[in-house]
């Protein structure tokens, strides 16, 4: 594959006096209006953009998108990111004009079908979560988290319960759930799985009392396995009178399978990147909706999407909701591709989703657990993490695999995460490939495997075919350089024999 | 299933491999109570149904394209150059994950990079991050920011600033121990100094403004730097950035911190999203940024590489004791700005700016001369303006409606002292003859 090597910037091929676009030449003001305002209004400084032609930006930029690893390129079974394929019908209906160019301040009657699809997809999320209702404007996980959490800030203030500061996470858990939490003034205490890569519940039992706000769960949890004792936790965190929130980055396993509402959830956040196959963008835009039990419906973010009178209206009415979290109502291009999904798959469509995404990952657990063991070897959900301690010992760490592995054409797994197994490797095939996909994956890994014995250096140094290798990372933090702007000025520090 | 490959044979032969009958040993960990919900889904439609189902829908549904409209407010119908979303729409940015494996993503890093780079020079500032979700939320994040690093508890925000944007504030701000204070504007939709000055005290973490303002005012900002400075405080800036082409920079005037709405560089209007958030700060703030910053390094043969840095900010490195939350943040949206900006260039950008200030300009002094309705000739604006009318908004709208027009937004809603005024917004997609016939449909209202 010839991956381009070249690397200059738009900056350094900038050439006086090109340009990429042509605008009107006409003016319609007798006098410009920038002659109409006093100096003190207007920018000093002269912009140094790049000067280039339209042909060489394309260039530029398609040519620096060969170097990139992207699902329609390459099979990505990076862990608990839900890597599937995009289908294209998505971005087809998200870009017609009828979506993509209107206003969100135009009056309501002139968006009823955006309308809706928000109320069309809040039934079918509500279904599929067993919730009562959604807000779809938390624009990525993350989002959902910190809106669900002051969702429960809330409910506990009007309740009287303002003293619950407490928020438990397991410590398998993402790293969004304590940072969301602790955004909030909580304070996060990590629980200590059991054996068996779960949440202990005797431990938890310890740890919950009257100061308790909410316990964080994945379910599946990081490691890919179903909390077994999920009515228990949820039956006495709520006898402690806690909340239980869920999040969602997991739900791929569960479509048609199981229900967190069913489970005991009062909060819910989906990523609609994740399991509704909205693109990941290379690191969004995503989409974060919040489903909540009925308890906690006052509280959502306003506005909300109603049926009146064979209308769909904005609703801003409710007084006690937290308020607004998003300018105008959400990620709407990623809810209408998330709309589309839903609707092209249908139910027995869904349900294959996770049926074939839990299947392909007990799948390649059976054959890789020959070469690096299982961090808890059962019947996994749609992910499982191997441990490779092994390697370890002949100093290769997860990271090289991962690394050794782009060489094969194949992206790295989550490595280093969750951070209570050792070395792991956290592997997510998704439903979207093939067997043939898999067994070529195996065999990847089975040449590495033998490689960390025969040729441990390959394996250290790592990727050798692609266009940089090991990018220094603590070179890159101790003297930042983050702007073209900083180039420059070390540039000139340098010419002057002046070290930053 | 289309999208999904595994065949009845496939499955058979999976389930004998892994040494289970059927899927359902599989489901072995989940409690039998819980399996198999009843949920209500329509049934699946094939990609023919789906697509004239999404055109039905999709006709429901005005444009600002079928419609002639003047309508900003914090989002706006600017120019996209075709090639933006040609590039955009490579499949190989847009099915790419964030970039944490930098060998597998030297475009996508590079591309933010660039951004970046593009952002520092936009907005004179020394650092940008690699976008945020919107400029609401961007504007939350610096406030949270202001007060973390001043250990101060409270914001001061101007009452024109975006209404939306102060109401996130509010959300965000409600839910932590701070709290924020707002000051007004004057007559000509300008902030009121003296009320600033009153708030300002030693307990003020930053002030945040917005120029040109949510009433289309470009705000004289001339000493404020040296008030909040003095004063221990933040400066906060947030800028349409189309604007900051022609007018004066966030650096410029010496805030710490720029934020805003990046939507007007490429993005489409999307009924509100996505948009892209920006966030430029000064060096100094470099450690506290939230998000995604990629730097350029060295890799372990001496080339340049691009890679994501400073990450101990972050919360999959540093859980509770991260800078921010933020995870996936809207990297596409910053990759279009990037390719919109490069596309218009040094020149182009330039002009943009101006053109909107002509459309601008030129529509106000063409509304100023319509009977009944008035315009304040001498504020300085950029590409929107209020315009004060003889009726309510509503009867303005409903009038226009038959020539599908959209004449803007109502402020009565956001300011309920603004009775009959409305604010209307003018980009470089409008031609005379729009403008004109808009002018004389508002004659006959």
């Amino acid at each position: 594959m010839l991956i381009p090597q070249e690397n200059q910037l738009s900056f350094e091929k900038s050439g006086p006096g090109r340009r990429g676009v042509k605008l009107p030449a006409s003016r319609f003001c007798k006098k410009k209006p920038l002659e109409r305002i006093p100096d003190l209004f207007k920018r000093a400084k002269n912009l140094e953009f790049p000067e280039m032609t339209e042909p060489e930006i394309v260039r530029h930029f398609v040519n620096l998108s060969r170097k990139n690893f992207s699902i329609d390129t390459h099979f990505y079974p990076l862990g608990s990111c839900s890597m599937k394929y995009n289908p294209k019908i998505n971005e087809w209906a998200a870009s017609l004009e009828n979506f993509a160019w209107v206003h969100p301040l135009q009056p309501e009657s002139s968006v009823q079908g955006i309308l809706q699809i928000f109320y069309e997809l809040e039934k079918d999320l509500l279904s599929i979560t067993g919730m009562d209702r959604f807000t779809l404007q938390p624009a990525a996980g993350a989002h959902g988290e910190l809106t669900g959490m002051m969702l429960v800030r809330a409910c506990h203030a009007a309740r009287g319960q303002g003293k619950r500061r407490k928020v438990l996470v397991p410590d398998s858990s993402h790293g969004t759930n304590p940072a969301s939490a602790a955004l909030l003034g909580y304070h996060v205490l990590e629980l200590k799985s059991n054996s068996r890569g779960r949440v202990d519940v005797r431990a938890l039992e310890e740890h919950l009392d009257e100061e308790t706000a909410c316990l964080m769960l994945t379910n599946p949890n990081t490691l890919g396995l179903f909390e077994e004792d999920i009515l228990e936790i949820t039956k006495r965190v709520h006898q402690k009178g806690a909340l239980l929130y869920y999040d969602g980055a997991n739900l791929n396993a569960l479509l048609g399978i199981a229900r967190p509402g069913d489970m005991g959830f009062d909060i819910v956040h989906l990523n609609l990147h994740k399991t509704f196959s909205t693109p990941h963008g290379g690191g969004g835009p995503g989409s974060g909706p919040v489903g909540v039990k009925k308890h906690l419906s006052p509280f959502l973010p306003f506005p909300l999407v109603e049926k009146q009178a064979e209308k769909y209206r904005l609703v801003e009415n409710q007084k006690e909701s937290i308020g607004r979290v998003k300018s105008f109502y959400g990620n709407t291009g990623m809810l209408i591709r998330a709309f589309v999904y839903i609707r092209t798959l249908g139910l027995s469509g869904l349900r294959q989703v996770s049926e074939n995404a839990i299947l392909n990952a007990n799948y390649l657990k059976e054959k890789l657990k020959k070469f690096f063991p299982v961090a808890v070897d059962e019947p996994c959900m749609h992910e499982f993490v191997l441990a490779a301690r092994e390697a370890k010992k002949a100093d290769i760490h997860a990271a090289d695999i991962g690394k050794r592995l782009l060489d094969y054409g194949i992206h790295a797994p989550t490595v280093h995460f969750p951070l209570v197994v050792e070395e792991a490797l956290m592997i997510e095939p998704t439903e979207s490939e093939s067997k043939e996909t898999l067994d070529h994956f195996v065999e990847a890994l089975a040449e590495i495997a033998q490689e960390i014995r025969q040729d441990p250096e390959k394996v250290r140094q790592a990727p050798h075919t692609l266009p940089v290798r090991r990018p220094d990372e603590v070179l890159a933090a101790r003297k930042p350089v983050l702007s073209y702007r900083d180039q420059v000025r070390e540039r000139i520090l340098l010419a002057e024999g002046i070290s930053s | 299933m289309h999208y999904q490959p595994m065949t009845e044979n496939d499955k058979q032969e999976m389930l004998k491999q892994i040494g289970v009958v059927s899927f359902e040993d599989l489901l072995e960990g989940i409690p039998t109570v819980l399996r198999h919900p009843q949920i209500q889904i329509p049934e699946p439609l094939s990609e023919i149904e789906v697509q004239s189902l999404l055109r039905k829908i999709g006709f429901q549904n005005a444009t600002v394209k079928d419609h002639l409209s003047f309508i900003g407010g914090g989002s706006y119908e600017h120019f996209i150059p075709a090639a933006a979303a040609q590039i955009a729409g490579r499949q190989e940015f847009y099915t790419a994950y964030t970039p944490y494996q930098p060998e597998a993503s030297q475009g996508t890093l590079q591309a933010l990079y660039e951004y970046q780079s593009l952002m520092v020079e936009l907005t004179g500032l020394d650092v940008s991050n690699g976008s945020h979700y919107d400029g609401a939320t961007s504007m939350a994040e610096a406030a949270l920011l202001a007060c973390r690093h001043t250990e101060r508890n409270k914001i001061l925000v101007a009452r024109s600033v975006h209404p939306h944007y102060r109401s996130i504030l509010k959300t965000y701000f409600e839910a932590t121990p701070y709290r924020v204070q707002e000051f007004g504007f004057d007559q000509d939709g300008a902030f009121h100094r003296e009320e600033f000055a009153r708030l300002l005290d030693s307990e003020t973490a930053a002030a945040i403004f917005q120029t040109p303002n949510f009433l289309g005012r470009l705000e004289d900002l001339d000493g404020i730097e040296k008030d909040l400075h003095s004063a221990g405080a933040l400066f906060i800036l947030s800028a349409h950035p189309l604007s900051l082409a022609a007018l004066k920079t966030p650096g410029e005037w010496g805030a710490d911190i720029a934020v805003g709405e990046g939507q007007p560089l490429g993005i489409p209007l999307s009924f509100g999203g996505p948009y892209l958030g920006y966030f430029a700060a000064t060096k100094a703030l470099i450690r506290r940024i939230p998000g995604r910053l990629v730097g350029m390094t060295k890799d372990a043969e001496g080339r340049r590489a691009f890679c994501l840095t400073l990450q101990a900010r972050e919360q999959h490195i540093r859980r509770e004791r991260a800078a921010s939350n933020i995870c996936t943040n809207q990297a596409l949206c910053a990759l279009i700005a990037c390719a919109y900006m490069t596309l218009m260039g040094k020149e182009g950008m330039r002009e943009a700016a101006e053109i909107n200030m002509d459309r601008a300009y030129y529509l106000r002094d063409r509304i100023s001369e319509l009977p009944g309705f008035s315009v304040s000739p001498k504020n300085p604006v950029f590409n929107e303006f209020v315009v004060q009318s003889p009726k309510p908004f509503s009867e303005i709208e409903n009038a226009l409606k038959p020539q599908k027009i959209f004449p803007g937004i109502g402020l009565e809603p956001f300011y309920p002292e603004m009775k009959n005024a409305f604010l209307v917004a003018a980009t470089e997609t409008k031609t005379q003859s729009d403008l004109d016939s808009f002018a004389e449909a508002l004659r006959k209202c």
